[in-house]
This record gives C-alpha cells, sequence and structure tokens, in this order.
C-alpha cells in the first residue's frame, strides 16, 4: 500500500502542510485517534512520567553543559560554579541530580506494573524488549552521569565499575585501560564518560524510546484486566467499544499524574536535595583523589539490586567473573520476560494464588537486595543477598513452569470498572 | 489491589527511611541542625570564621561578595572585619598559610568550603566541642571526633581546657555524660567564655560553614515554599479538568 499524501483532505494551511508532510495523520494516529483502554489506573501514569523526567534530564543537561568542564582538574571546580555562580544553578544541578533518581524509581514502578498486567505478553514483545533496552541504556547513562562531577565518590565508583571488566579473561587487564585511556580512572576517563553521557548515549535513549511508543501504538495499549480491546469494536465506526481517544482524555487524566508527580519531584529538589545521602552522596563534595578511598563505596542507590548481586555470588577457579555474569545476567533475564510466561491469563487479576505470591516475594527480594546491596559487607548481608539473588532468578527460571500450571479464572469479554 | 498497592509503597517507604546510607557508625554526633535564616548567628559565624579558622582554612568557592550579600553586611563593615587576605570583595577566601607549610602540622589544612555537605554539620558542631588534652600527641591535643586529627585546639582561649573521662568513670557522673553522648570530658581550666556562651559560639560557626557549603540554600527553600503551593494549585485544576473530560466515560 502506497502512502497516500492528506489522507484526511483537510484544506488551507494545514491542508498545505499535510500535503507534504503527515501533520494530521500523525496526531489522529498517536493522539486524537489512538484508542486507549478506558480502565488504566495508578499504575498507568509512570510511562508518560518517564517521558516527562527524560524532557527534563534533556533540558536541564543542555544548561549543565554549557557551564561544566570535562577534565580533571577542572571538573569539581565547574560544578562549585554552578553550585554557586550560576544563576539558578543549584536548582539546575538539582533538578538534573534528583530527575536521575527519580528516572529510575518511575522506570522500577513502569516496568513492574508491565510485569503483573502482562504488558510484555503477545502481541507486546518488542515493545517489552525495546522497554529493556531503555533500560540498560539508561543504567549506562547513569553511570557515565554518576562520574562527572569527579567528586571522590564518582572516582571509585568508576574505578569499581571499570575494573569489572578486568575479570574477562585473558584481556580483562587491559581492556581496562583501554577503556580508561589510563592505568587509573583519569581526565582521559572523564571526557569520555562526559562523551557519551551528552551525546551517545542520549542519542540511543531518545531512539528507542521512539521505537517503544511507536510499538505501543502499532498493537495498542494493554489494561489492568489483559484483554485486548480491539476484539470488540462497534460493528459501524470500528472503533473499540472499551477505548477512548488518547487525548484528550488522557492527555488531561496524566496532567493530574504530572501535578501529583512535580509536587513530590519538588519537595525533594528544594527540601532535600541530597536525598537523605542517597541521591547526593556526602563523600562525593570532596574532590576525586587516588589516595584517600572513601569508607564504604557504594554505587548510586538505584544499582543497589545488581551491585548486592555482584557482591553475593563467589569467586569461583581463580576468577570473579561469575559475579559479573550474574549481575549481567539479572538484567538480560528481563529480555525473555515474553517467553518465560506461559499463563493463559495476561492480568495478575485473573492468575491464581502461586503467581501472586511469586510476584510478591519478588518485589520484596528486589527491594531487599537494593536495600542491602549499599550497606556496607557483612556476614549477614552475604546471606541475605546470596538468597535474594537465588529467589530474583527464580522467580524469572521457573515462571514457565508454575505460569503455565496453575489454574486461571475466566476472563471477562469487556474490560471491568 | 489496592492493599498490594498499599503493601508495596509501605515496603519501600521502609526500606528508604532505614537509616541514612553514610550515618557515622562509631561514634554518636551531638545532632545539631543548621538555621539556614538566623542571619544574625550566621554573621557572628563569618567574623568568628574569619578571625578563628581563615588563618588556614580557605574557603576557595566563597565570595566576600557573596557572604556581604547574603548575610546583608555593608560593604565598609565588610572590608573593616571580615577581610584580611585581600581588598577585592570579589575574591574568594584565601587561607594566610604560605604554600611551603606543609610540615607545620603534617599535612595542608583542607579548604572548608564544603565540609557541611562532606561531612555534615552534626560533624562540624561536635568535633570543635571534642578537642582533649592528650600528651601522646604532637601537639598535646586529641580529637574524639577525628582520632590523631592534625589540628591544634585554636579556641582553647574561649573553650578552656578539658580532658577525657573514660567510660566506666563517667557512668557516675551523669551530668558530663548527658552534655556528650558517647563520650564524657572533664574542664580542666576555664576558658573566657561559659560552657553555654562556647556551645553558642560553635553553634554560629556552623551556621556559617553549614551557608558556605550551600549559599543559595535559603532562597532555594524560600523558593521551594512557592513552587509547591503553585503545584498543589496545579494539581487541584487538573483533578477537576479530568473530572469535567471524563464526565461521559462509564
Amino acid at each position: 500500500m502506497a502512502i497516500v499524501p492528506n489522507p484526511y483532505k483537510t484544506t488551507g494551511a494545514l491542508g498545505w502542510i499535510d500535503d507534504r508532510f503527515p501533520l494530521t495523520k500523525m496526531w489522529r494516529d498517536h493522539l486524537s485517534a489512538y484508542y486507549a483502554p478506558k480502565n488504566f489506573n495508578f499504575w498507568y501514569f509512570f510511562g508518560s512520567l518517564a517521558l516527562l523526567v527524560l524532557v527534563n534530564q534533556l533540558l536541564t543537561g543542555i544548561f549543565l553543559t554549557m557551564n561544566y568542564k570535562p577534565g580533571a582538574d577542572l571538573a569539581f571546580d565547574s560544578v562549585e560554579y554552578i553550585m554557586r555562580d550560576v544563576a539558578w544553578g543549584n536548582i539546575i544541578r538539582y533538578m538534573h541530580s534528583t530527575g536521575a533518581s527519580a528516572f529510575f524509581i518511575v522506570v522500577y514502578l513502569h516496568m513492574f506494573r508491565g510485569l503483573i498486567y502482562g504488558s510484555h505478553r503477545k502481541p507486546r514483545e518488542l515493545i517489552w524488549i525495546f522497554g529493556s533496552l531503555i533500560f540498560l541504556v539508561l543504567m549506562a547513562e547513569a553511570f557515565c552521569g554518576y562520574v562527572l562531577p569527579w567528586g571522590n565518590m564518582s572516582y571509585w565508583g568508576a574505578s569499581v565499575i571499570i575494573n569489572l571488566f578486568g575479570t574477562v579473561p585473558f584481556i580483562g587487564p587491559d581492556l581496562v585501560t583501554w577503556i580508561q585511556g589510563d592505568f587509573v580512572p583519569g581526565d582521559a576517563t572523564l571526557n569520555r564518560l562526559f562523551s557519551l553521557h551528552v551525546i551517545a548515549l542520549p542519542f540511543v535513549l531518545v531512539g528507542l524510546v521512539f521505537a517503544h511508543i511507536l510499538a505501543l501504538h502499532e498493537v495498542g495499549s494493554n489494561n489492568p484486566d489483559g484483554i485486548e480491546i480491539k476484539k470488540n469494536k462497534d460493528p459501524e465506526t470500528g472503533i473499540p467499544k472499551d477505548g477512548i481517544p488518547f487525548h484528550p482524555y488522557y492527555t488531561v487524566k496524566d496532567l493530574v499524574g504530572v501535578a501529583g508527580f512535580l509536587i513530590l519531584f519538588s519537595a525533594v529538589i528544594f527540601f532535600m536535595p541530597d536525598g537523605g545521602g542517597y541521591f547526593l552522596e556526602q563523600p562525593n563534595f570532596t574532590p576525586a583523589s587516588q589516595v584517600s578511598t572513601p569508607e564504604h563505596i557504594t554505587p548510586a542507590w538505584y544499582f543497589g539490586t545488581y551491585y548486592a548481586m555482584l557482591r553475593a555470588t563467589p569467586s569461583f577457579a581463580g576468577t570473579q567473573i561469575w559475579g559479573v555474569i550474574v549481575m549481567f545476567g539479572a538484567v538480560v533475564i528481563l529480555f525473555f520476560l515474553p517467553w518465560l510466561d506461559r499463563s493463559p491469563v495476561k492480568s495478575i487479576r485473573y492468575k491464581g494464588p502461586i503467581f501472586k505470591t511469586a510476584v510478591g516475594i519478588f518485589a520484596v527480594t528486589f527491594l531487599l537486595l537494593n536495600y542491602y546491596g549499599l550497606q556496607k559487607p557483612s556476614e549477614f548481608v552475604t546471606l541475605v543477598s546470596r538468597v535474594g539473588t537465588i529467589i530474583y532468578f527464580a522467580f524469572f527460571l521457573g515462571m514457565p513452569f508454575y505460569s503455565k500450571f496453575e489454574k486461571t479464572k475466566p476472563v471477562p469479554e469487556r474490560v471491568t470498572e | 489491589m489496592k492493599h498490594m498497592l498499599m503493601r508495596f509503597a509501605l515496603t519501600l517507604a521502609g526500606v528508604l527511611l532505614t537509616g541514612s546510607a553514610f550515618a557515622n557508625s562509631e561514634l554518636e554526633l551531638q545532632s545539631f541542625r543548621p538555621e539556614y535564616s538566623n542571619i544574625a548567628s550566621m554573621q557572628r559565624g563569618a567574623r568568628d570564621y574569619m578571625a578563628y579558622c581563615s588563618g588556614c582554612h580557605s574557603m576557595k568557592y566563597l565570595r566576600f561578595s557573596r557572604i556581604a550579600a547574603d548575610l546583608q553586611i555593608p560593604e565598609d563593615e565588610l572590608k573593616a572585619n571580615l577581610m584580611f587576605t585581600t581588598d577585592k570583595v570579589g575574591e574568594p577566601i584565601k587561607s594566610a598559610l604560605p604554600a611551603a607549610s606543609e610540615q607545620w602540622f603534617g599535612r595542608v589544612p583542607p579548604d572548608l568550603s564544603l565540609v557541611a555537605r562532606s561531612r555534615g554539620p552534626s560533624w562540624i558542631y561536635t568535633y570543635l566541642q571534642s578537642f582533649y588534652l592528650d600528651e601522646t600527641r604532637p601537639l598535646g591535643v586529641n580529637n574524639t571526633v577525628l582520632p590523631g586529627a592534625a589540628m591544634p585546639n585554636v579556641l582553647w582561649e574561649l573553650q578552656g581546657w578539658q580532658k577525657k573521662v573514660a567510660h566506666d568513670a563517667a557512668a557516675g557522673g551523669e551530668g558530663a555524660k548527658a552534655e556528650h553522648h558517647g563520650t564524657a570530658f572533664e574542664s580542666v581550666s576555664q576558658g573566657s567564655l561559659s560552657p553555654e556562651e562556647y556551645k553558642q559560639f560553635v553553634a554560629d560557626v556552623t551556621n556559617f560553614m553549614d551557608y558556605a557549603g550551600e549559599p543559595g540554600k535559603r532562597d532555594r527553600i524560600s523558593t521551594g515554599i512557592k513552587v509547591i503551593i503553585y503545584l498543589v494549585l496545579l494539581l487541584v485544576l487538573t483533578y477537576f479538568l479530568k473530572k469535567e473530560f471524563w464526565r461521559d466515560i462509564h
């Protein structure tokens, strides 16, 4: 089917554009005639909020880059310059640093929504995969940004993370030197991470977000009942009976979510920008130093779960690569979720008690791992982290079995509520 | 579903509220909440910092002009009372030590622009009250908050000298124990300030150093209150807007 310019036959100035560019078509396909299920609940705010935070990061990032100077001798001073001498600089920086934490909070909740309502199930596998890629790139982006202030935690965090590559057999140590561009994290390291943070990774991230939304609009949104609303269309109009146009219904609804989110977000920015030492760590207010190691090196809080797994995995056969494999595997396994879930129903509402319990245990385990990943190492922390790591993987690897054989409830024809 | 959501939120809150990641585990600090809007206290703190601290400790990120503007100090008073190393108000606080001073104390005294953020106001507040006589140290003093501190007790004239009391002995003298959580001190000689006056002196200096850690803090908080009020109004408006639009959806 060939592309037909201006399918809606608009006239005037709009018609002039529509003859040349699909403006009306895009507006209709993605907003005013994109039919979304009418039963979205609280969990469905987090997709639009993730987009809001992305825009926040891009805009504040532009202004920070205008005043930030990459370079081992300049970076720390330039961040203090932003904090003190740039008009509104402290607020812009806090918007960006709090934004990073907020990004992970909304993305984790957005992913959990997908998990419980089966938004990864056929025909939405690619949406889920694009989303998992976004998560992976977001982690890389956050890590690079975390290094840029070149405080002491930035420095040692960079050192720990880059040294993970040192566990690769044979080429490990050379690989680390090649990545750092030096024998220790230094000026070259900071400059290349800056380049990745402001150009390469945001570019990929925005592209993946477009793919994520395009794939979503191609198949249509899932909903808390896990019902395909396209199966039940009005025979005359061809519009799903349970669907409502995204604009204006969900644009105005998402505005409520945005206002609510901004209240919490602003409360952190203006009243507790350090986030209790989690959003901005105390050791990062001293400049990077090769000779003074922070008392307790932790990654940013949002990596706690995966860091716990790294620390919990014992070294074996003379190498610590297993921890890196486990940590990386914990992210990679997310990509396979659409094929691990074999339940005949999508939504948790119609699944049996085994699945509900499994999801509950998984959520609690995830949070515990996150917490213990940030604590000082001790025997107890290692034990909890090991048990947690096993539960994390058991949840995914056991899913083909427990989701398949469990008795489910009948799914209604139309959405409820 | 509702109670599951609730349970999830509660667990999350529980995890987030359990302690700060960087709580000082070994030593209990005296809790100090900086008074970011007490300008009189910060003015006194600035004067005292310049008199007692700035000889050795720079604040390279804090300009005199910024102090004057934020703490409402007229330029002539600023020049007369605070500026000893320069007469240019655009310059930051530099230490008066020569560059080759490292061997004096074993290390160059650190810059203190950000110490309120890297160690926290409670740390400063406790540190300045915790010097005690210790003959094993080169300068004859030690500090319970930073054992082996290279810094002499420059405030002894004000505070007087004190010595550390062993924990067992301190159990009897409950007054001393209540004053200093964890560590007890006993006064050896009286300073020119009474203990209460000295506490206020330390509080003033701590308030000033907290200000120095982020000069924009007061403006940030007062702006924040306006932002939150605006956003609450926005939330109410968007809620009713949504309700109006959704009237016909059932």
